[in-house]
């Protein structure tokens, strides 16, 4: 497949990366402890990534992201727990429940621009958690326990691979090109013969599915789901990490998941103070370099193929 | 059978009657003008016409199919694309990125098959890529092809937002105000582009001008909207000696 060169070039760095990782991970050399940070890591590109594709590329400002996390988390939870079925299933069902709930969501609120959006998501995302607050079948305010821990370093890379080529590739076609025209300006991508509507309902629902995902493989490593865990707070870290790599950018968001997680474990000594630095870091950002780290720019394997003497004719990305 | 055809358009916004009573039929193939003096209601019948706007009453038919209804992207499919007075690039997107969009709804590639990269996606992907940038180079913009639209001079943005149109494969491209801002060379430039694409696109064409010089020589027929109403219409010669016409752009006569 010639034409897929890159595709499998990239594929097949990820299952370097995987290979190094699992080595380390078999010989002891990463501990519990950054072993638990690695799968955050994957959680969190996950997310953001998601997240991207609804803020950054379709510039639809969701804040409510953390929601259907915990939508994909607790019936992950559910259909692993009471209904005994196999992971893969219960991550399926996951993206599926919280893509249909993002649909339906997505439907009425998207009528909605910038701020408005911003506050109708964050209150959806609040409710959600709210309704699970109060569901005694998965354990209301104490949360859902006794949750096997089936999120292993392979699940959670993988899942992590998936979502990014998914987004990845969506984006380099008609249909992400159709969502980024809506992000540039609406009004001329309705003229060009955009259906604003269907891509921005369909941008939300891919997010809202990934994110799903993300909140099963969550659930699936801590034991248990608690609605604490999916507060606007959770919300607020992951439009962090899409905001501080770039909107717009899958390896911005990426790079600022592995930096900010790291950076929140390395705080984890003082957790009052790592809300300080976030906001610090913010803040410093948002002066000197307001679009993002990477803009709306990605880094390739194209780029480190030139970078190590040009071995690799990769050529640029669409995007 | 005429490829547009308005009848009794209006559009009443709270108290304000921005067109009233619109009435326009444009053939295949010709080269209509709209003018008016400002505030006319212009924009609003490009609007109309467009779906941007719905109209009060009226009816509105392009190749024998009511339109009226629909939305933008809806009617844009049905062979009727435009450029923008004020214009509107993806502003942030490359001069081709600008063009391939506008391929979107001739894509026949679906999610599964973008996100896989497989069935149709390449075939496709390659086509629209080969078609953008010949079109590009119709405009002379191909040697653009990588720049941020928004960096382009003014005039070269004004042809990207006339190539994306035509790029959507239109029957009827309505064009409103392409010559402002440019200055007499530039408009004399898009005067014989004007022409050429149509001939070479085998299109019809509607455009609101406010440039004399360009209307007159290029339209075939004039249409002269004031207040919201058609008061004239009419072969350029028709239109310039036209006493109602003169009275609206030049007020009327002292006794």
């Amino acid at each position: 497949m010639g034409k897929n060169k890159q595709m499998w070039q990239s594929l097949l760095a990820c299952i370097v990366v995987y290979a190094v990782v699992q080595g380390l991970i078999i010989s002891d050399i990463i501990g519990p402890f950054w072993q638990l940070n690695i799968v955050l890591v994957c959680i969190n590109i996950i997310l953001a990534v998601s997240l991207n594709l609804i803020n950054g590329f379709t510039g639809q400002f969701s804040i409510g992201h953390a929601g259907f996390m915990a939508v994909g988390a607790y019936l992950g939870a559910v259909l692993t727990v009471k209904f005994q079925l196999p992971f893969i299933v219960a991550i399926a069902g996951s993206a599926a429940a919280a893509g249909f709930l993002g649909f339906m969501i997505g439907l009425p609120t998207l009528r909605l621009d910038g701020d408005y959006l911003a506050i109708a998501t964050l209150g959806l995302g609040e409710i959600i958690r709210i309704t699970i607050l109060n569901i005694p079948y998965v354990g209301g305010a104490s949360g859902f326990m006794g949750i096997p821990r089936y999120t292993t370093f392979t699940w959670v890379f993988f899942a992590t691979v998936f979502t990014v080529f998914f987004i990845r590739n969506f984006i380099n076609s008609t249909h992400g090109r159709a969502c980024i025209a809506v992000r540039e300006n609406q009004i001329a991508a309705e003229a060009m013969g955009v259906d604003t509507t269907k891509y921005k309902v369909m941008a939300f629902t891919m997010g809202a599915a990934f994110a799903g995902v993300a909140g099963a493989l969550f659930a699936h490593y801590f034991y248990i789901a608690h609605p604490a865990s999916f507060t606007f707070m959770k919300s607020f870290d992951i439009l962090t990490i899409v905001v501080l790599g770039g909107l717009g950018s899958i390896s911005g968001s990426i790079t600022a998941a592995i930096l900010l997680t790291f950076i929140s474990a390395a705080l984890a000594g003082y957790p009052e103070w790592r809300m300080i630095i976030y906001s610090l870091m913010l803040i410093v950002l948002m002066l000197y370099r307001p679009q993002g780290l990477f803009g709306n720019k990605e880094i390739s394997l194209a780029i480190f193929g030139r970078l190590l003497g040009g071995k690799n004719h990769g050529t640029t990305k669409g995007n | 059978m005429a490829l547009l055809k308005a009848t009794k358009l209006s559009k009443v916004f709270g108290g304000l009657k921005a067109v009233s009573n619109f009435e326009v039929t444009i053939e295949k193939g010709e080269l209509i003008g709209l003018i008016g003096p400002n505030g006319a209601g212009k924009t609003t019948a490009f609007n109309l016409l467009t779906g941007v706007y719905e109209p009060t009453t009226g009816e509105i038919e392009l190749d024998g199919k009511s339109v009226v209804g629909l939305k933008p992207y809806q009617i844009t499919q049905q062979g009727l694309a435009r450029t923008f007075q004020n214009i509107r690039l993806f502003a942030e997107l490359s001069v081709l990125d600008n063009v391939k969009i506008a391929y979107h709804f001739h894509v026949k590639y679906g999610i599964i098959e973008s996100v896989f990269r497989m069935g149709r996606y390449h075939k496709e992907e390659a086509e629209i890529e080969k078609k953008a940038i010949e079109l590009l180079e119709i405009f002379q913009l191909a040697d653009k092809k990588d720049e941020i639209s928004k960096n382009l001079s003014y005039g070269e943005q004004r042809r990207l937002e006339i190539a994306r149109a035509l790029a959507a494969q239109p029957k009827l491209l309505l064009l409103d105000e392409p010559a402002a801002g440019m200055n007499p060379q530039e408009t004399q430039e898009l005067m014989k582009m004007i022409q050429w694409i149509k001939e070479k696109f085998d299109l019809t064409i509607l455009l609101i001008e406010h440039d004399m010089n360009l209307v007159m020589n290029v339209c075939e027929r004039i249409y002269v909207l004031e207040y919201g109403s058609i008061i004239a219409e009419g072969v350029p010669e028709e239109i310039k000696n036209n006493p109602r016409v003169i009275e609206a752009y030049l007020g009327e006569e002292v006794e």
